[in-house]
């Protein structure tokens, strides 16, 4: 039991991008940092944002992140930076590229497939209610006067 | 002994299977009773062989019998007994067997239910369900057996992840199952059709209370998932579009669009193929989901039970699962009749655009699940793809579906009138309006994308009310007018109503808690406080605790509201299991109304003048409570949808009822 204690003691994890002991003192700048680290990727985690995690490679990037924005670098600036270091795998959300391209058109292109198959489905409804012929007319007119 | 009764069991089931596909596929193509008659009675036995096999493996873990391989791997002596009751679906064997266990359960439910079917399609359907049950049990027997006994038997058990120790977490793989196994009997339902030749209303009269059923049980499954995260991990969130819960999201779209093109197929003898594809799809997307969860192919959050190498095995099921279902579809699909006739502004429309914008978000979220495999197989180039994607992508579509929403149950099959059903809208809309500009302009920071969202959820929920008052007559007729509707209203409607209200109600929880959640964290030496939006936290105590299984450190915050009153005396843990050398948070939660505050105790470190302190981070999850809710109401509205007479029965029952 008590080497357990010891070990409970010494398991040291960061909190995440809340630990105060990381915080810009700028609230503008901290926001704007927050924003960002939720769109950078914690490279060693099992699918966790930066923002999230408690990992110390996490920490490391959000004081790098911290550093960039405190310069006085754009975002576009920041997340070129990570790129060029880490690689595309670094951001959440890819950027349009050639690669891409078709991650981000797909989704279009279902709703404009599935909009076009709509249309086509009215139309051809639309014609196969046409008004009656010339007979069936006058089959109605005799059937409504009849008898 | 017991053990080894289940693993027999478990074998029988597998040959049980396989006499029910044959028979009754034999009893199906010759019209004979007595052979399909012989199919059902094996359904049944093999549901009670699983179920004797999954009872087997529960002993083994009650009884703490480590001599079962995977118990030896997944439990432990100390664990408290829910959990070792839970452990038994907690693994990768486990977790495949409650599969097996479900899929034989609604072959035996179409079985003992399904009187009203035609003979013929019921007994190509238990035919299917029964090849699918071939086909899992297979694997379970030969390639994933949790009953497998080990040559020396280890003193102590592994334990569960200390993670997955949790009443949510162990209430939450039978209700997903359910859902996603609960797709089968669609899937089943639809490959007779489709052999039959014939997809008609009595079919998708059928087909609507089992997709009820699956999607209002997957409902409650990934809701209980989503709750788990909240407050289990320790950062408040509850939806991460991680791969896991994009692989359970996708079937309950799909279930949500089958839901509605369900009902044109059976009201209006429309879109029967599409109802058909649909009900392919949805269980496609089930076993899609068991793979990219059990396989790893993707990294994530809660990747628990994990084996690649039977990943490829999954793979190749799912593979002639959907092959055999759409390769089918494919030779028949051209020979259904097209069914009714509908203008371009009537319910039909409404639900077929529902449909469009479901499938094309079902597209979004699988496209960008398995866009980081996909690119790597193309280029090697290794891309993320993660929530940021899915909120910019996934998010306008369902703005679009929300906003045609609440004019769906008000329009009119075949021909709506649009005018009729704006005058009938306005109210809510400007209602929804004016209290989106009441949060902009009131709640500090104002954020206006957030407040977009809560005229989204403000809409849905009136537009839920106004469509029941409008069922109602209510205000326009005597009051005794309107009991009289409601008494005599079908619970379909009411169902109807309470999914639609619910959905509102999760959007305004989401888009409220996501947008002004508050943050604190300091760390914090006894005695020491810190302010949190409206309140003030003290650290007054910290203790260490023994629990059965594990040993904590466990602080008291004292919470105090701006007028000094004492709110709650919060208890957050950090908890250190020695068996498997974990820490975990547990988080302690004082709920407020719809809020929570919502506290997490962190590590020790030196504060002030040497004197030991704790990080203390805590927020305020204002109207947390309703994205819970919401779901939970949208699952209750699937219920009371189910025990509505006209779904639960055919209707030529009902009339023979009505006679007698």
């Amino acid at each position: 039991m008590r080497s357990s204690l010891i070990a409970l003691a010494a398991l040291t994890l960061t909190a995440g991008a809340s630990d105060p002991s990381e915080r810009l003192p700028d609230p503008g700048q901290e926001a704007r940092a927050r924003t960002l680290f939720k769109e950078v990727r914690c490279l060693v985690c099992q699918n966790e944002s930066i923002d999230d995690s408690e990992a110390q490679l996490a920490s490391d990037l959000r004081r790098i992140v911290r550093e960039q924005v405190k310069a006085g670098r754009s975002d576009a600036e920041i997340r070129a930076f990570l790129v060029a270091r880490y690689g595309e795998f670094v951001l959440l959300k890819p950027r349009f590229s050639a690669g891409n391209a078709a991650l981000w058109l797909t989704p279009l292109g279902v709703l404009l497939v599935g909009g076009g198959l709509m249309i086509g489905l009215l139309r051809r409804r639309a014609t196969s209610e046409t008004e009656l012929s010339q007979e069936e007319e006058a089959r109605v007119k005799r059937l409504l006067e009849g008898d | 002994m017991i053990t080894e009764l289940g693993a027999f069991a478990l074998i029988l089931s597998l040959m049980l299977s396989v006499a029910q596909t044959g028979l009754s596929a034999v009893g199906g193509a010759r019209r004979s009773p007595v052979l399909a008659g012989a199919g059902q009675g094996a359904a049944l036995a093999a549901f009670v062989a699983v179920l004797v096999a999954f009872a087997a493996l529960i002993h083994a873990f009650v009884v703490s019998d480590f001599s079962v391989a995977n118990v030896a791997a997944n439990s432990h002596t100390a664990k408290p007994m829910l959990y070792k009751v839970a452990g038994a679906w907690g693994s990768h064997e486990g977790s495949m067997l409650l599969w097996c266990l479900v899929l034989t359960g609604y072959g035996a439910a179409m079985a003992i239910f399904g009187d009203s079917l035609p003979p013929r399609l019921r007994a190509y359907a238990i035919a299917v369900q029964g090849a699918l049950g071939v086909l899992f049990l297979a694997y379970t027997v030969f390639a994933s057996n949790p009953l497998a006994r080990l040559a020396e038997a280890p003193v102590e058990g592994r334990s569960l992840n200390p993670l997955l120790q949790d009443p949510a977490l162990a209430a939450h793989p039978p209700f997903l199952y359910s859902g996603y196994v609960g797709f089968s009997v669609v899937y089943s339902l639809s490959l007779a059709a489709l052999i039959e030749g014939r997809i008609d209303a009595a079919w998708a009269r059928w087909v609507r209370p089992w997709t009820l059923a699956a999607w209002s049980l997957l409902t409650i499954g990934i809701t209980l998932g989503a709750f788990w995260a909240y407050y289990e991990l320790g950062w408040g969130g509850w939806w991460f579009w991680d791969p896991v819960e994009n692989a359970s999201f996708m079937p309950w779209l799909i279930g949500a669009a089958l839901l509605h093109s369900a009902i044109v197929t059976e009201k209006r003898g429309a879109l029967p193929g599409w109802t058909a594809f649909l009900a392919l799809a949805a269980f496609t997307f089930s076993m899609l989901g068991a793979f990219l969860v059990r396989s790893g192919v993707l990294t994530s959050v809660h990747a628990f039970a994990v084996d690649p190498t039977r990943g490829v095995l999954l793979l190749i099921m799912m593979g002639i699962a959907a092959g055999a279902g759409f390769l089918l579809f494919g030779l028949r699909a051209g020979s259904l009749n097209p069914g009714g006739q509908f203008r371009p502004i009537s319910r039909e429309s409404a639900i077929v655009l529902n449909n469009i914008l479901l499938s094309t978000a079902t597209a979004v979220v699988l496209l960008g699940t398995l866009y980081p495999l996909i690119r790597e197989a193309m280029d090697g180039e290794a891309v993320s793809v993660g929530a940021p994607f899915f909120n910019l992508t996934f998010t306008p579509l369902m703005v679009l579906a929300f906003a045609i929403l609440p004019a769906g149950p008000l329009l009119a099959w075949k021909r709506g009138d649009a005018k009729g059903v704006a005058r009938k809208l306005w109210i809510a809309l400007a209602a929804a309006a004016a209290l989106g500009l009441v949060a902009y302009g009131v709640v500090q920071p104002r954020k206006a994308l957030a407040s977009g969202g809560l005229v989204v959820g403000f809409w849905l929920v009136g537009g839920a009310l106004i469509e029941m008052a409008d069922r109602l007559k209510l205000l326009r007729a005597p009051a005794a007018e309107s009991v009289r509707r409601a008494r005599g209203l079908p619970r379909g409607a009411w169902g109807t109503t309470l999914a639609h209200a619910g959905l509102g109600i999760f959007v305004l929880g989401a888009s409220f808690e996501t947008a002004w959640k508050v943050e604190a964290a300091q760390a914090l030496s006894l005695n020491g406080s810190q302010p949190l939006g409206a309140y003030v936290l003290t650290l007054t105590d910290v203790g260490t605790v023994e629990g059965p299984n594990y040993l904590a450190e466990r602080g008291v915050v004292t919470v105090v509201d701006k007028a000094g009153r004492e709110i709650c005396r919060a208890a957050p843990e950090r908890r250190f299991y020695p068996t498997g050398s974990q820490t975990t948070s547990e988080v302690a939660i004082c709920p407020r109304g719809l809020d929570d505050i919502y506290i997490v105790l962190g590590e020790r470190r030196a504060g002030q003048g040497g004197k030991p302190a704790w990080l203390v981070r805590a927020y305020v999850n204002p109207w947390v409570r309703l994205i819970f809710l919401g779901p939970l109401i949208m699952a209750i509205g699937g219920v009371v949808s189910l025990s509505d007479r006209r779904v639960r029965l055919g209707v030529g029952r009902r009339t023979r009822e009505a006679v007698s």
